[in-house]
């Protein structure tokens, strides 16, 4: 396969991989750090090269509702937003998964006010959790370009049905200029089929779509949602693994880098795996039993594979880069250390929240982060999580 | 839907829990959140329809005889009807059950 290696800002790629994607409808509302995605797309659209609508709308809640109603056609719909815009459509997120419609939506992960930060951390991708979306954490400019186009075959899926969103980090991600692959169009045309949402709006056929229901059924209803979001992972593995025998880049939910037996593992999500893993290297050069585990689906979360994950490790450090205030620490911790808390064999869990508000850890910090969480694990300690860089 | 509402299981449901059969909220029973019914007394109507225009619900039907009268499987019992109607023709009384 002849496929061309460009150098692009990532943010650009990922309009790239929409228009691949060959949608037909974009609602967006420009917000740093997303704002090169929808500018791109915009451009795309007026100059020809995209045959699709482009909506501008008022705000992140119209976008958001625009795309239910294009995605309820059964037209293939994209967006993106970051941070503050996320926050702002945060009851539409709801309706959109619970009336199953497959939107695309890529989220450059933004800090949330206040203080108002344009920076990157993973605050506004934890808040959105509970809305019933599956959410891939990308690592690289590659991995977004890939994710987006698997993103509308996972949805789109008939037994899925569900809206996507993949999260890049804003800045250490989206602007960067990356290598990356931009596959062939008609690869792309043979790995993904077209939309074909089996009860779309049709004056012919009329519908009604995001009813009212009495408490009589209203639980029915959650429980089919649930049940069909956890099944949802057997066709993003299967996803993933067509995604790799055609373009020969396999992803797994859990992404192991020198795990194999090590006793401490460091977790993380999204682009600051990169340079951690250039600390496990550093780390295991000096011969400490070390390894790092990049987690890549956070919804439907991967409960089996993590345990397979950790189960031979002694420690697992894990790093978050959002605070649940008042709660348990980092979320991602959170959801870990529930997840082990059945298991006969489990590694010791500590907690560190950094990165917050595009604050960089460094190669030196992650070594820090992992020393420090030995050195937790050996001595014990009461407090749930550690906050890492905050000056004292 | 054939089946009684709460013999519905989650696999019953439409994706979405779209309804996919129009018009079907007229089996929805809105006269059991009642707690007041409305009774007309026909020697009183004028036929005058006022009461149908008044009614929130559009559940009062016009009988064989011309006389207005609640559908008491919609009606909610909120009493506008008796309020409006320029003869006290419609009075409201307790459920009682």
């Amino acid at each position: 396969m002849m496929t061309k290696r460009v150098g692009i800002e990532v943010s650009l790629a990922v309009a790239e991989a929409a228009k691949l994607a060959d949608v037909d409808v974009i609602a967006a509302y420009p917000i740093t750090p997303q704002t090169h995605i929808v500018e791109h797309l915009a451009e795309l659209v007026a100059n020809g090269e995209l045959d699709a609508q482009y909506i501008p709308v008022e705000s992140e809640h119209s976008a958001m509702s625009t795309c239910l109603g294009s995605s309820a056609t059964g037209a293939r719909t994209f967006t993106a937003t970051a941070g503050q815009g996320l926050e702002l459509m945060h009851e539409v997120l709801y309706v959109a998964s619970s009336m199953r419609l497959p939107v695309v939506m890529a989220v450059v992960n933004r800090a949330l006010s206040a203080p108002l930060s344009v920076w990157g951390d993973h605050s506004d991708a934890m808040s959105v959790r509970d809305t019933g979306w599956i959410q891939i954490f990308v690592e690289n400019g590659q991995e977004a370009v890939d994710n987006v186009l698997c993103a509308f075959r996972i949805g789109e899926d008939r037994s899925v049905l569900l809206p996507v969103m993949i999260h890049l980090d804003g800045f250490h991600l989206s602007h960067m200029i990356e290598p990356i692959l931009l596959p062939e169009q008609d690869e792309v045309d043979k790995f993904l089929p077209k939309n074909n949402y089996p009860l779309p709006l049709d004056p012919a056929k009329p519908v009604s779509m995001g009813d009212f229901a009495p408490p009589v059924i209203y639980t029915e209803a959650k429980w089919a949602q649930e049940v069909n979001l956890r099944a949802a992972k057997e066709v993003i593995l299967r996803c993933w693994n067509e995604f790799g025998n055609q373009f020969q880049r396999y992803y797994s939910p859990v992404e192991c880098y020198h795990c194999e037996d090590a006793d401490v593992l460091l977790l993380t999500m999204g682009s600051f795996s990169e340079t951690a893993s250039i600390a496990i290297d550093k780390m295991r050069k000096e011969g400490k039993s070390v390894g790092l585990l990049k987690l890549r689906l956070w919804r439907p979360f991967p409960f089996m594979e993590i345990r397979q994950a950790v189960k031979d490790a002694d420690v697992l450090i894990i790093l978050d880069r959002a605070l649940s205030f008042g709660g348990p620490g980092g979320p991602v911790c959170s959801e870990i250390r529930s997840a082990l808390y059945s298991e006969e064999k489990k590694p010791k869990v500590i907690s560190f929240v950094g990165g917050l508000g595009g604050r960089d850890i460094t190669v030196g910090g992650f070594e820090e982060i992992v020393n420090r969480g030995i050195e937790v694990s050996q001595k014990g300690s009461k407090k749930e999580f550690e906050i890492f860089g905050a000056r004292e | 839907m054939t089946k009684p509402e709460d013999e519905i299981t989650w696999k019953d449901l439409e994706i979405g829990s779209i309804v996919a059969e129009p018009g079907n909220a007229s089996q929805y029973k809105t006269g059991d959140w009642r707690s007041q019914r409305p009774i007309h007394d026909f020697s009183r109507c004028i036929k005058c329809g006022l009461c149908q225009i008044f009614c929130p619900e559009g559940c009062i039907e016009q009988n064989p005889e011309g006389y207005f009268e609640a559908n008491l499987y919609y009606c909610k019992g909120c009493g506008i009807c008796a309020r409006e109607c320029w003869t006290k023709a419609i009075t409201m009384v307790d459920e009682e059950e």
